[in-house]
């Protein structure tokens, strides 16, 4: 995927997450949050928060809501492993959750190490009770985003949207790379 | 070896004579018993009884959230170990309305006081100072209340307090176990809060 279409779609995600009034965004650091972090710095109505760990972004989502605000957490697919303890938060209280999950260990993996994880994203986050919502393709991005948005912050379910390698286009690397 | 000669149940009640004027995330276990005793677990009040190691975060997402209220996280040692680096995410934000006390047993009372890592060679103060926390204080004895009382209410966080007591137990409490309820309550208080402030 070329640097402006990551932009693009990434704009996309950023402006419908401001529009719905999300403040936060919670993230370790991914290829494929990087453009929606560098516009969550740049605007003044939103706040990047690094993290050192994918699980605090879960509970500062819950935190926010507690307030009556809205957080999202952007995370890698290996970073969902880190998280099912404070799921147990999110589901035990009904807080409203939306993750913004990128995948590796998915189509066109070449990273051995990426698979066992990124091939248990979805039945790990669905045994917690969150509902997973998979983008494969450019156009699929817009309802799948609204289906997400709507099931968190309107039906008060946790959710994650899960970009596909698919979508965002498999790292191409000689062997060892990460 | 530091002499520690402070009773955990008496520091809750000493640093919150007036613990309306805050809002107050705990971890699970002791220190959720001891905010829930003393504020009656109030609509101020979100404990925790699981997802061990999510009280940090969840303060500092409620407090970077609104930041016209003072929010206090109360955790323990075995989960702030757990947590250790939330530290650096909350030196990282700054948020000034955030006081994170640690309740520091040097064991996991509520699974049968198995000793833990501070009560060896682990210093918390340090690991706070090392994140980045500015302000850090440590206090293990009940002639220090009045400092601690001082250096929770004065000036702008974020702020950590490692509170190291006796390894008895917590205060009694019958808490409200319906988890959905609780962050109901916490929800409607809040905003009961809001419309008061504007």
């Amino acid at each position: 995927m070329s640097k402006s279409a990551r932009e693009d779609w990434s704009r996309k995600i950023f402006d419908r997450l401001l529009a719905e009034g999300v403040e936060l965004f919670g993230y370790v650091p991914d290829a494929g949050n990087k453009a929606i972090i560098e516009m969550a710095e740049e605007s003044n109505a939103t706040r990047p928060i690094l993290l050192t760990s994918e699980e605090e972004g879960i509970a500062i989502c819950a935190g926010a809501d507690l307030v009556g605000k809205k957080a999202v957490v952007c995370m890698q697919s290996s970073g969902v492993g880190n998280c099912p303890n404070f799921l147990a938060l999110i589901e035990g209280a009904k807080f409203p959750l939306l993750m913004i999950v990128t995948m590796r260990g998915d189509y066109g993996e070449q990273n051995p190490w990426q698979y066992p994880m990124g091939q248990a994203v979805e039945p790990v986050l669905e045994a917690m009770g969150v509902r997973c919502i998979r983008v494969e393709t450019d156009v699929e991005l817009g309802d799948a985003l609204e289906a997400a948005i709507g099931g968190a912050f309107k039906a008060g379910q946790a959710m994650a949207l899960i970009l596909s390698q698919r979508f965002l286009g498999a790292k191409p690397f000689g062997g060892g790379a990460n | 070896m530091i002499d520690i000669t402070l009773d955990r149940r008496d520091l809750i009640p000493a640093l919150f004579p007036k613990p309306d004027e805050y809002l107050f995330i705990t971890g699970l276990a002791g220190p959720a018993k001891d905010v829930c005793a003393h504020t009656g677990e109030s609509e101020n009040v979100f404990a925790m009884g699981g997802a061990m190691g999510s009280a940090v975060t969840t303060a500092l997402g409620a407090s970077l959230s609104a930041p016209d209220h003072r929010f206090i996280c109360v955790t323990g040692d075995g989960e702030l170990m757990m947590a250790i680096g939330s530290l650096a995410t909350v030196a990282s934000m700054g948020p000034t309305n955030l006081s994170v006390i640690c309740i520091d047993n040097g064991c996991h009372g509520e699974t049968g006081g198995q000793w833990g890592h501070t009560s060896r060679y682990t210093d918390l103060s340090m690991m706070a100072e090392g994140a980045g926390i500015p302000k850090v204080m440590t206090i293990s004895s009940a002639g220090q209340m009045n400092e601690a009382k001082a250096f929770i209410e004065l000036g702008e966080g974020p702020r950590f307090l490692w509170a190291r007591v006796l390894n008895g137990p917590p205060s009694k409490v019958t808490r409200n176990w319906d988890l959905i309820q609780r962050r109901q309550i916490f929800k409607s208080g809040f905003e009961a809060r809001q419309s008061q402030v504007e």
